[in-house]
Formats: C-alpha cells, structure tokens, sequence
C-alpha cells in the first residue's frame, strides 16, 4: 500500500481492514474472516471505529447535543483511533497477532472530506496511524446500501444523515446526498492508497471466499505466537503486486 | 478591521470569516508561572477601560473539557491520544468562542494557545511538523506575552502556590525522574527549552516573570496597550 503519510508498520503481526458505506456488507465479512482466522489457530485482536473507552462518551455527548462541528468531528474521532492506535492495534502488532478492524482510517478521510474538512489537513491528522497489511473496500451501489440501511434503520441519526452541513433537511435525502459523497471520497481513495475493491454485490460467501483467498497471502506461517524467533515483516508491496496479476488473470 | 489570518487552513465552514474587529491576545508560559492571576487582573482592567473581554484557554471547552480531565484520571491515556484531545478540545474553543468573539470585537485573552500543546507534544517525542499541522486551524494572535521565568523561579512558586507538584505537570507520565520533583525539574527544563525555540520563531514578547507579581502585571499592561494602539 503507498504510506502517503500513514506510518510503515514494521512490527511482525499483520493489519487487515474493511471500509465501505453503511450497508455495504464490511462488517459480516470482518466478523466472518474474524471466526476464520481464530479456528486457523491465529492470534486475532478486533477493533472497531468509535469504541474507545476513554473517548466514546465525549463524542456521542457531542452528537446528542449537536456540539460537533466537520473540525471537531473529525479530531474527536482521530481522538478515539489514536486511543485505540495506541491500545489495541500497535502492541498487538508488535506481539504478532492478526489486527481486524471494522473501518480505518479512511472512513475519516472519506467522512470528514465529505463534510468539508481539508483531504490534506485530515491526511496529516492521521499520519500517525498504522499503514494495514490489505485496505478492503467494499464497493456497493448507492441504492443498494440505501435500501439495506433503510430498511433495518428508518429513523436515520443526525450526523449519520449529514444533516449538520445542510445539505437537505429532509433525513433521508441528506443521508443520500452524504452517502453519495462519502463514495466519491471512497473512489478516490481506490488508487491514492491502492485499495483492494470487492464487490459487495456478490453473495456474501462468495465475497468471504475471495477475502480469505487473499488475506491468506500475508497470513505468517507460525500460527503459534512466540514460537521461535519473530519472522520478519513480508514484503507487502511486492505480493500485492503478484495479487492484482492474479487477480486481472482470473 | 483586518482579515483574520490562520496558520494553515481555516476550520472547515469557516473560510470566509470576513474582517475582525476584535484583537486576540495570548499569554504563555510554563505550568505555575501565574497566568491565570495575571490574566484575571488584565480582565478587569481591560473592562475598566471599555473593552469587552472574553477569557479563555485549555480544557474549558463544551465539548471535550470534561473527556479530558476524566482521561487524565486514569493511568490509560497514551500521548497521541492526549495530543488530539487536546486539539479537539482547543478546536471546540476557537470555533466556539476565539471566532466569533473576534467577529465581535472583543478582546480575547487566552490562557495558554497552542505553543503550550506543541511544547508538551514535542517533549514527549511528537514530530513538530505534525503536531503544527494538527493545529492549522487556529488564528494567528495579535500577539503572544510569554512569562518567562527559570527553573528554580518555578519550583519556588509551584510549592508556594499550594497545588505543588501534580503527576502531569511533572511529565510523570514520561517517568524523567524517581519522584515527582526529580521528574518535574527535567520535564519542566525541557518544556522550558521548546518555550525558547519557539519564542524567536514566532515573535513572542518576553516578559521576565521572575519578578514581584505587580511588575509582571505592568509589563503585561503596557504590551498590551502597545497591541490595542498599533490597530
């Protein structure tokens, strides 16, 4: 993956995310690849966008009571990703498991781009973080994710909907409005940080079986933490490359 | 009236501030160097004088205020995770209050700006660039007041103010020394040291506070004068 900013991790574990809108299916395919990988015999930690403990509270507060503006939305949640950057990411590297997290980095520079904040500035706030082993971006029709959302969630929540930068008052026209510029964000992301695209209108097995197929590449081959000597970080640039001719191919 | 002008780029929204009435004044300076009483009295006379003043600093925002001082509590809170709180914090503030308070004309005097963020980041291993370009969103100030004071002025008025030492402020968290004093006087050198780099880069104004409180407060007087007459 080029860094462009994002830090070279080289500690032994690997790093695999998943991004892609709401409804977009990441999140089922994660938990899958999640149980995978455990009954493999992997270490394996999870971490999940907006779950950290010593900031949650300060960022849902803000949205209650609509306190968040596109700056502060985007450094309260960069709060919340260095927390877990810190606690549940890089010592797990370091230890060589298998880091899975439910959205990354990019979902900020997606979101935060969308509600006006500089692509540049939001880059730079994230410097800090970890560069994954494999981005996964789950590419999804608007509608499609629309009618998924809707669906299980009709009362759509205000930041959700991007109701704060006005785009329509009316929830569910914002929300596509929004939606439809976070995938634009998305979509440029694809080449600036060589994202691996999957087509998440495949059934679901069919998408896990590509996933596994591929994270299987950067798997380490000791399973067993701690089990001789620390294996070296593979060459992730180089067997990405060998991934994209595989995959032209097929 | 005049432009407002930003480090880097302006907050998002925020781009098109206009013409500022308001003059936007920071006093710096270590832990314990007697900001918060000097601001206080600048306060008052500024508004004997007329002008309408609004005080603030870090970790008083709406937002985050709370989330931080509860962070701090604990014994959890990585570096880069108190960087950014602090930065979310401080954006709440020029958002908030810096901005529109200048729109109005007011007289902003801020206990601390971001110098005080870059000093403690750079200090615990932050990459100076990174930490300036976190915080690109801030006004560039009328004019910064920096109380400079030596260590031992420092330590002198930690003890004599009754707070004492306290773990953050002794960079306890960096453990410089077996105790807090031991950790205090290598923390606060050091935070010192980033305080005098920065002081020529941006155009400080010094002013010795190793001296009675009553000439620091004529010192800080007459610069601000300077400030308000030069508009």
């Amino acid at each position: 993956m080029p860094l462009n900013g994002l830090t070279d991790q080289k500690y032994p574990g690997r790093l695999f995310c998943v991004e892609g809108i709401d409804g977009s299916g990441k999140s089922t395919q994660i938990a899958l690849l999640h149980e995978w990988l455990r009954d493999e015999g992997y270490a394996v930690k999870f971490s999940e966008w907006n779950s950290s403990p010593l900031v949650k509270a300060t960022t849902s507060r803000g949205k209650k009571k609509q306190l968040l503006t596109p700056t502060t939305f985007s450094l309260i949640h960069a709060t919340d990703f260095a927390d877990r950057t810190e606690h549940e990411i890089i010592p797990y590297l370091k230890a060589g498991a298998i880091v899975l997290c439910d959205r990354y980095a990019f979902t900020a520079f997606a979101r935060d781009v969308a509600r006006g904040v500089s692509p540049r500035w939001v880059r730079q706030l994230y410097r800090f973080a970890a560069a994954p082993t494999v981005a996964f971006y789950f590419r999804v029709p608007l509608d499609v994710a629309l009618d998924r959302i809707v669906m299980g969630r009709p009362d759509l929540k205000y930041y959700e909907a991007g109701l704060d930068i006005g785009l329509s008052p009316d929830p569910l026209e914002s929300f596509k409005l929004f939606q439809a510029r976070i995938v634009d964000e998305y979509e440029r992301m694809v080449d600036e940080f060589e994202l691996t695209v999957m087509d998440a209108t495949k059934t679901i097995e069919e998408q896990q079986r590509q996933m596994r197929s591929i994270v299987k590449k950067f798997l380490p081959r000791r399973r067993r933490l701690g089990a001789g000597k620390t294996e070296p970080k593979t060459e992730i640039r180089h067997e990405r490359q060998e991934i994209k001719s595989e995959q032209k191919s097929a | 009236m005049k432009r407002l002008q930003f480090f880097s780029d302006p907050p998002a929204n925020l781009e098109n501030v206009g013409e500022i009435r308001g003059k936007l004044i920071v006093v710096e300076g270590p832990d314990g160097v007697g900001r918060s009483t000097q601001i206080a009295e600048l306060k008052r006379w500024l508004e004997r004088r007329g002008s309408a003043v609004i005080e603030t600093g870090f970790t008083r925002s709406t937002l985050a205020g709370k989330g931080i001082k509860l962070a701090k509590q604990g014994h959890t809170l990585g570096s880069i995770t108190l960087f950014l709180y602090y930065a979310t914090d401080f954006a709440d503030i020029v958002e908030g209050q810096i901005i529109p308070g200048l729109r109005s004309g007011y007289i902003i005097l801020a206990d601390r700006y971001i110098y005080s963020a870059i000093a403690r980041a750079v200090v615990r291993g932050a990459d100076p660039e990174w930490i300036r370009e976190v915080y690109g969103f801030t006004p560039v100030p009328d004019a910064v007041l920096y109380l400079k004071i030596g260590l031992n002025g420092l330590i002198e008025r930690t003890i004599n103010s009754g707070k004492g030492f306290n773990y953050w402020e002794s960079g306890m968290d960096l453990r410089l020394g077996n105790d807090m004093f031991d950790s205090f006087k290598e923390y606060q050198t050091r935070v010192l040291a980033q305080f005098d780099r920065m002081s020529e880069e941006y155009g400080f104004q010094t002013i010795d506070a190793d001296r009675p409180v009553d000439e620091v407060a004529d010192d800080l007087r007459a610069a601000i004068d300077r400030v308000l007459t030069l508009a």
